[in-house]
Formats: C-alpha cells, sequence, structure tokens
C-alpha cells in the first residue's frame, strides 16, 4: 500500500542505540535502543512502508523517519468484561446480612 | 544542531533557564539551602490571581460531592462510632477531565504572557492533556512528550488513551520507549524549538493547584460547617499533595491532616524494559511517590515547588486491586465512573474512614475522567495478556506487583500501609548525602533541610547522628 503526500502517518527512528545511552539502567533496557514514534502528514508525493521519509506534525515541525504505519488506527479498547469485577454486586453490599 | 546524549545534558542548564523564563539563582542561599517560599511568592501567583487566569479558561470550582451510598458501607463495616464520612473533590468537571488542568492553566498563561509560540510538557499522563488543551485556548503550540511502549512496540492502553487525547487537542504527540532519556529528548526539542518548558515542578504549575485546597476548605465549611478533618490526595511527584496543602493553609484550614496515598509498586523497576507493561497504573503509584518525596530536586527545572515532606502528615499504600475495586464502587454505588489514578486516594480513604469517628470528615481532593484505555477492564485485560493473573483473595496479604493483581473477596478488606513519615525523612537525608557526596552540613543548609521535612534542628541533628552511625 502506498501513502500518498498530506496522509497521516506514523514514523519510526531509533533515538538512541543503545551504547549511546543514558549509564544508569537496568540491564534489560541497556540492551535496547531509545526509539521514538510521531505521527504527522506525509511530505513525500508517494512513499511505501519502510521507505524514509518525512512529516509535517500537527504544530507545523518536520520530522524524519521511517514510514511505519497509515493512517494509523487507535487500538487501545475498554477491554474485555472482568468477571472478577463482575461479581461486585450492588445489592450484596448494601443490603447487609441475609440469610437466604 | 546535536543530538549527542551527554552534549545535550551538559547543556541542560542552559536550556532549561532559556525555556522556563525564571532565573533560579535569585532563590538560592548556600548548597542545599534555598528560599523556597520567596520563590513560591515571587514567582507564583497570588489565589486570587490564579482564580482569575483560571475563570478564564474554564478551569476550577468542582463540585464536592458526598459518597451517601459508600458512607453507608463504611457506616456498617465500622464499629460503634466510627465511620468518617466520604466527600470528593470531583475534578473531572474541569476542561481535559482532571486536576492538571488547573496546574497547566497557570503553566500555559505564563508561556503566553511571556510571548513563547508554544509550549512542551514531557509526561505519559493526564498533564499532556491539560496542557494540549489550555495551549489549544490559549492558541499556543504544543508538544507532549509521553514514555510510551516498551522494546516490542507495546503500550500501555492508559499512556495510548492520553496520546489520543492530546492528538484530539492538536498537539505534537512524542511517544518514546522506556527510559529516563525522554527528559534528554524533551531537552532536545526545547533547545529546537524555543518552547516554553510547562514543567509539572515549576513554582506556577504548584501555585495552580492552590485554588484546589482553597475551594476543599470553602465548600467544607459551607456543606459541613468545618474544615474537613482529613484530605487525601493521590501522591505521585508531590505536586498534588503539595499545592492542595498550600491552598488549605492560606484558607485557614490550618488543623486539616494531609495524608498521601500511592500504589505500592515497590516490587518493580520504573525503568525496566520488561517491568514497564506489569504494572498497571501510570502515574499515583510507589514509583514516582517515594523518589519524589525523599529527593525532590530530581526533576526538570533546578528547584522544584512539589515538596511533599513540607506538608505530607501521613503516608499510605494501596494495591492495585484494592484500587481497581473502589473504582468499581464508585460506579455502582454513587454512579460516578471515574479512575483510575484518583481512585487511589479514595481507596485509601475507605480504609482511613472505618478507623476515624462519625463526626469526622474526610476529602479525597480528586477524580479524574475515564474512557478506553483507562477503565479497569482495559487495564486488566492488558495485565492478562502480559502474563499476570487475576485473582480474588486478601489484597494485601497476597499482593505480588508483576505476578497478580488481587481483587478483594469483600470491602471489609480494603486495608492501607502505612510507610512511616520518619522513614522518608531518613531516605531524605541519605539521598542528599549519597547524591552530593556530602560529609558536613552548614548551619545554612541544615535550617533549610530541617524546614524541608518539618523538623525542629534537635531533631534533624539526631537524625543525622543516626544515619553516620549505622554507615560507619
Amino acid at each position: 500500500m502506498n501513502a500518498h503526500k498530506g496522509d497521516w502517518v506514523q514514523i519510526h527512528f531509533i533515538a538512541l542505540k543503545p551504547e549511546e545511552r543514558s549509564p544508569h539502567l537496568p540491564e534489560d533496557t541497556k540492551k535496547v535502543p531509545f526509539e521514538i514514534r510521531i505521527k504527522g502528514f506525509l511530505e513525500e508525493g508517494k512513499a511505501q512502508i519502510g521507505d524514509t521519509v518525512t512529516i509535517k506534525t500537527p504544530i507545523g515541525r518536520l520530522v524524519k523517519g521511517t514510514l511505519e504505519k497509515i493512517n494509523p488506527k487507535y487500538e487501545h479498547n475498554f477491554g474485555d468484561p472482568i468477571p472478577e469485577l463482575l461479581k461486585i454486586n450492588k445489592d450484596d453490599l448494601l443490603d447487609g446480612d441475609k440469610d437466604d | 544542531m546535536t543530538k549527542n546524549y551527554k552534549e545535550i545534558m551538559n547543556r541542560q542548564v542552559e536550556i532549561i533557564k532559556k525555556s522556563v523564563g525564571l532565573d533560579y539563582s535569585k532563590y538560592e542561599i548556600e548548597g542545599i539551602a534555598f528560599d523556597y517560599e520567596k520563590m513560591m511568592e515571587e514567582a507564583g501567583y497570588s489565589i486570587q490571581e490564579i482564580q482569575k487566569i483560571q475563570k478564564e479558561t474554564g478551569v476550577g470550582n468542582t463540585p464536592l460531592v458526598e459518597l451517601k451510598n459508600i458512607n453507608k458501607l463504611i457506616k456498617k463495616l465500622s464499629k460503634p462510632g466510627k465511620g468518617a464520612r466520604i466527600f470528593i473533590k470531583d475534578e473531572q468537571t474541569n476542561p481535559s477531565g482532571s486536576f492538571k488542568d488547573r496546574r497547566a492553566s497557570i503553566s500555559v498563561y505564563r508561556a503566553k504572557e511571556m510571548g513563547y509560540k508554544g509550549v512542551i510538557a514531557a509526561t505519559s499522563g493526564n498533564y499532556g492533556a491539560a496542557v494540549a488543551s489550555q495551549a489549544a485556548k490559549r492558541g499556543l503550540k504544543s508538544i507532549i512528550v509521553q514514555e510510551c511502549f516498551d522494546s516490542r512496540g507495546v503500550g500501555q492502553p492508559e499512556i495510548l488513551e492520553k496520546e489520543r487525547s492530546c492528538a484530539a487537542y492538536g498537539s505534537e504527540v512524542i511517544q518514546v520507549s522506556v527510559g529516563p532519556e525522554l527528559f534528554y529528548y524533551t531537552l532536545l526539542l526545547l533547545d529546537e524549538t524555543g518552547y516554553f518548558d510547562a514543567s509539572l515542578y515549576s513554582p506556577f504549575a504548584i501555585a495552580g493547584i492552590e485554588t484546589l485546597g482553597w475551594e476543599i476548605a470553602h465548600q467544607s465549611k459551607e456543606i459541613i460547617g468545618k474544615f474537613p478533618d482529613v484530605v487525601v490526595s493521590t501522591h505521585a511527584g508531590g505536586g498534588l499533595t503539595t499545592g492542595t496543602a498550600r491552598g488549605l493553609k492560606k484558607a485557614g484550614a490550618n488543623s486539616t491532616k494531609i495524608i498521601g496515598a500511592s500504589i505500592d509498586l515497590r516490587r518493580l523497576h520504573m525503568a525496566s524494559d520488561k517491568d514497564f507493561n506489569r504494572k498497571f497504573f501510570t502515574t499515583g503509584h510507589t514509583g514516582f511517590g517515594i523518589p519524589f518525596a525523599v529527593f525532590p530536586d530530581r526533576s526538570d527545572v533546578p528547584r522544584n515547588a512539589a515538596r511533599v515532606l513540607r506538608y505530607m502528615d501521613r503516608y499510605v499504600l494501596v494495591t492495585q486491586g484494592e484500587v481497581f475495586y473502589m473504582t468499581e464502587l464508585l460506579a455502582k454505588l454513587e454512579g460516578l465512573q471515574r479512575g483510575p489514578a484518583g481512585n487511589t486516594s479514595l481507596a485509601a480513604a475507605f480504609a482511613l474512614a472505618k478507623e476515624m469517628n462519625e463526626n469526622e470528615t474526610i476529602v479525597v481532593n480528586e477524580t479524574e475522567y475515564t474512557g478506553a484505555g483507562k477503565l479497569p477492564s482495559a487495564q486488566l485485560t492488558f495485565a492478562k495478556e502480559n502474563g499476570i493473573k487475576i485473582i480474588i483473595g486478601d489484597p494485601i496479604k497476597d499482593d505480588k506487583p508483576g505476578e497478580n493483581i488481587v481483587i478483594p473477596q469483600n470491602p471489609s478488606q480494603i486495608d492501607y500501609i502505612e510507610i512511616p513519615m520518619t522513614q522518608l525523612k531518613e531516605s531524605y537525608i541519605k539521598q542528599l548525602f549519597k547524591r552530593l557526596s556530602k560529609k558536613e552540613l552548614s548551619q545554612k543548609e541544615k535550617k533549610f533541610i530541617a524546614e524541608d521535612i518539618r523538623e525542629n534542628l534537635e531533631f534533624l541533628e539526631k537524625l543525622i547522628e543516626k544515619i553516620k552511625e549505622e554507615s560507619e
């Protein structure tokens, strides 16, 4: 799929390689790079996922990175119903001690 | 322009000075010591000025609501004569849905007044949305930098929800992976754009919260006929507790006890790529609560205006499971769907109310908006996906952050863990010695430290002696 100039896209880039990072990090974080994702409007006439592109952010800044998503979805949601919470029942809480 | 980590960090003082527009050197006394009250007075604003600024953008004057059904439940669970009444300060009615609008309103006003074109805030939470919203209202641009995802590219639903919200207000949202370099990247952006640093810890940001304490005092007087006996606030970086306490005092509520409450995540490392997605609250937890209480000057400004040890009377912890449970109670019994972070102080208040007398009152000082990503269902679904067990049991005894979330079997199990204030004060001194490699303190420094932990010089001397003996 191609993205065209003006499309809302997400870019990704590595801001610091593992060896460039802060010296005070837990072992697991030390091993991985410091990454950044930003969304904005594509400046290039045409581009594909994986291409190096420039975007114009909503406030007008130009930023370069690898094209990662085109019209990126909001993927967070309300989640599943949680049985452990659904058991909390108003009547049980307020009615007091019932023998039934 | 260099993007080298060390070079940017070395220019920190210069970049911050330009971006906060405040000369902190005016308030320096000697070494550790600085004039906190003078800084708050000169660099902040009076309550009347803050009220005027906040009114312009629709911030503040939120309702104080009695939780009548929850209070009925508390009475049922308490011994005769016990069971304080809880009132909640419904801060979600602010423009972006949390008390953070109070904080952002003053910072953004200041930025506009000083001629900055935009503001930058580093936050994964409500403050980002508040800055974005206030910036929109005042016609400034905004960049929000948020610690968002781990090395797998997986993001917390709560943080993703805030990204959506900031984007809706027209911000540029920069999502970074786990690590303290969030601060490095923020400096880089401040340097590049010349925008205002809307720090959470500037005198403006803290002054903005004082109206919250002021309103609680006045509304309590009006509704109950007296100041509240206790105000419980969710404690993270310390701004909410500091600002609220200052506002209460300005309104004359000097005997109101201030209790801070955080979620117990003491087993998790906050800069760990693995632990990042094994916690289900992104603020209001011990990962901020303890470090910021015992070493406030770790923030992005030279002198942090949020200094809770000056104000906090007690510090209690609750567990993730208890807060999810309280979030359900608030919705089911009071018809208020709020959360999640604000419900931390509510869970603590529920436990504390059972011990207090029935003629006493507690104000839970904030709620926040909720929605996709910020709901217990979203967070617990995410927890399960990350291998966390959801069990029903004793929420304190069985709790293992990073391994499980324990939903109480019934509300009588809602309790708290007390962290003695002396322990925090001792840590404060230890941090000073450790971080500044100091062996001796001058009289001026001792005077400042005593004020900063709200103790007298004699107490401080004894505490220093004790720490020195232990380290030998």
